[in-house]
């Protein structure tokens, strides 16, 4: 054991499930680990907004949007929080890559509970994910971390990249989209989401996984948290972006659908709804 | 004269639709490029003899490996093999789809090959040096244009998007070798848990029934079960209003955190069309909103709108469904 008092297992954590996330870690306490955990989080903007696009046709008019971290984050953020507490001990880092705002989303991460952030700075969050992965795989490199959490996708660019890239950057095992985890042992088992079924895959740690939604609700900061997270170390470092071969070269609002019609009211419109299913959509 | 790549997805043993639409959407840049089509299947041995059928949808080689070790999706060692494939075939591009799987595979296989790649795209063309590619961002409310300047371009195609069309190719099979041993992958599929009870899958099908909080309480889904039926082609669906509360699975949630769909008919029953579920299925073909507040945003989206009480309307429209479709 690495240094503090061995802790009796939770024994409710072993049988009946508490919650969502299923953790077992005594194991991983008489092997003497001690449980590193690396989140990236992403600042998004609040996407209930009708957007705008800047002068350039190429970015969005940011007036007026509000920002926070992305949801997938916030899940991966308490999951990562919730393995910590059942072990005990470890440490949660919190890595963003960003404008200077970026800070605002590290330490929301950190008064939810987190220890300490790093913050990749750059002039604003390219749309590349490669780029993006590139830059968290060198700061994730040398980490030490035993899993490096990352939400399933951010809504702004929607791709979905960044977490399986830095885990080929980064060699490492990596399971994507889960929403249910258990560690135990030096590995762990999730639960991936698939369309219409789920598998169930086992992995080895250290291991990078992607969080889909059900995997758990992410806590509110407490006044408590907030307070302490303005004094939680955050280094702020240049992220090393490279260039890009994918680049954004417009940026379009999608056609409109064509207004439709209220057909009418209640089972007596039925028949003419079938006819235009029949007759205009042809789809049936 | 620069060939394609397109991975042909197949679950189970079977092929999924979204292989058709990738050698489809593959077979639209060969035809610019002059190139060939070259698509990769994988799985348990007996897989091969899906490659045909990869072939009438614009496939002139099918590259197949077959191993006990890709009975269920192997996502390392497929990755391994498709890496390989693409680099030593020298492709111009790559294609994927924007399913689970693909949307597991594709950024690792790039990042083997290290280029980047772009997801859920909906359009693409290839201009000299660029293939260009239209992206919705921001839950569907932008599209970009995108660039993508490397070789071998790598991208993942929206489902439902590429309507995959006959093009009778030769569909050559060649068996290749898997890269290391499929059996050894650090992560492993253990067990594929099918929902649903076999019915059709929200990716697949052409006609969703989607139900919300209207439907009241769990039980109240036969409804839009029995509709679905009557429909015969039709996936069941739900916001998350639904599966929050337990009344359906999180699979079948539709929307900016759940799936991404686009059927030829969307039937959202008592649903109010919050923005987060409209970033799911506004790009749906045909849509029919059921909803007794006529002031509901979902009847903003909607083509067909009827107004009034769900357990009503519902039980009408599927027996009105179920005779207009007599004989099919
Ligand atoms: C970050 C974030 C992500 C989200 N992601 C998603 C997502 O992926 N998918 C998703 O769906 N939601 C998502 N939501 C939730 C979304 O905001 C809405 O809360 C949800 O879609 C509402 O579901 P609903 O339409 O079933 O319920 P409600 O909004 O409660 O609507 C029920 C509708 O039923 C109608 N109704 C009631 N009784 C009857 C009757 N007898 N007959 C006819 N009509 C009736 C009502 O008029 C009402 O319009 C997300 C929210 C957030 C904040
Ligand atoms: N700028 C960023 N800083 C830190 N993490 C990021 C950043 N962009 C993306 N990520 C992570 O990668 C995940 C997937 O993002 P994406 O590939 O852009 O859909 C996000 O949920 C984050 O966990």
């Amino acid at each position: 054991m690495g240094g503090g008092p061995v802790r009796e297992p939770d024994p409710a954590s072993r049988s009946a499930p508490s919650g969502p996330l299923l953790v077992s870690l005594c194991e991983i306490f008489h092997m003497g680990m001690r449980l590193k955990i690396a989140v990236c989080v992403k600042r998004v903007p609040d996407m209930d907004v009708r957007f705008k696009i800047g002068s350039d046709g190429t970015s969005l008019d940011e007036t007026g949007l509000k920002y926070d971290i992305n949801d997938f984050d916030a899940w991966a953020v308490e999951a990562a929080l919730q393995l910590k507490e059942k072990a005990g001990q470890g440490e949660v880092v919190v890595i963003s890559l960003g404008p200077d705002a970026a800070a605002e989303t590290i330490r929301k991460a950190l008064s939810m509970g987190a220890d300490r952030g790093v913050h990749l700075k750059a002039d604003r969050i390219p749309f590349d994910g490669f780029a993006i992965a590139s830059a968290l795989s060198a700061e994730l490199r040398d980490g030490g971390y035993d899993l490096i959490l990352f939400g399933k996708m951010s809504p702004d660019s929607s791709n979905g990249i960044v977490g399986p890239i830095v885990a080929e950057q980064l060699g490492l095992p990596c399971v994507t989209s889960i929403s249910r985890l258990e560690i135990s042992d030096g590995k762990g088992t999730a639960k991936r989401e698939l369309e219409g079924a789920q598998e169930i895959v086992e992995f080895p740690l250290p291991a990078v996984l992607t969080v889909d939604e059900g995997l758990n609700t992410a806590r509110y900061p407490s006044l408590k948290g907030i307070m302490a997270a303005k004094k939680k170390p955050l280094e702020v470092k240049p992220a090393a972006l490279g260039d890009s071969k994918v680049s954004v070269q417009k940026l379009e609002l999608p056609p409109e659908r064509a207004a439709g019609r209220i057909i009418g009211v209640g089972a007596a419109a039925v028949p003419d709804l079938i006819k235009a299913l029949q007759t205009e959509a042809k789809v049936l | 004269m620069a060939n394609i790549f397109a991975f042909a997805e197949a679950r189970n043993g079977a092929l999924r639709k979204v292989a058709l639409e990738t050698v489809t959407a593959a077979w639209k840049l060969a035809d610019s490029t002059g190139g060939e089509v070259h698509a990769l299947l994988v799985g348990e041995p007996g897989i091969s003899a899906k490659a045909q059928q990869l072939g009438e949808y614009g496939a002139d080689v099918v590259m197949v490996c077959e191993h006990q070790g890709f009975g269920q999706y192997n996502p390392e060692a497929t990755a391994a093999l498709a890496a390989d494939r693409i680099k030593s075939g020298g492709y111009r591009a790559a294609i994927f789809s924007t399913s689970a799987q693909g949307r597991d595979l594709a950024p690792r296989v790039a990042a083997k090959l290290g280029v980047s790649l772009v997801t859920d795209v909906t359009g693409m063309e290839l201009t000299g040096d660029t293939l260009v590619v239209k992206h919705p961002m921001n839950i569907g409310k932008i599209v970009a244009t995108v660039a993508i300047a490397a070789t071998p371009a790598v991208i993942a195609i929206r489902p439902n998007t590429f309507t995959p069309v006959v093009n009778a190719n030769a569909g050559r099979v060649e068996n290749v070798q898997s890269v290391g041993d499929p059996s050894a992958s650090r992560v492993v599929v253990k067990e594929l848990v099918q929902g649903g009870g076999g019915k059709l899958d929200l990716a697949d099908a052409p006609v969703i029934v989607a139900g919300g909080r209207g439907l009241k309480a769990a039980e109240n889904f036969k409804l839009v079960e029995e509709l679905a039926d009557a429909f015969g082609n039709a996936a069941v669906g739900a916001t998350r209003a639904v599966t929050d509360d337990g009344w359906r699975p999180h699979t079948d949630q539709i929307g900016q955190t759940g799936r991404l769909v686009s059927p030829d008919l969307y039937v959202a029953v008592g649903i109010s069309g919050a923005v987060q579920h409209l970033a799911g299925m506004r790009t749906s073909r045909t849509i029919v909103a059921i909803n007794k507040d006529k002031d509901a945003p979902i009847f903003k989206v909607a083509d067909y709108g009827i107004v009034g009480d769900l357990f009503e309307i519902v039980p009408a429209l599927t027996a009105a469904v179920r005779e207009a479709r007599k004989g099919h």
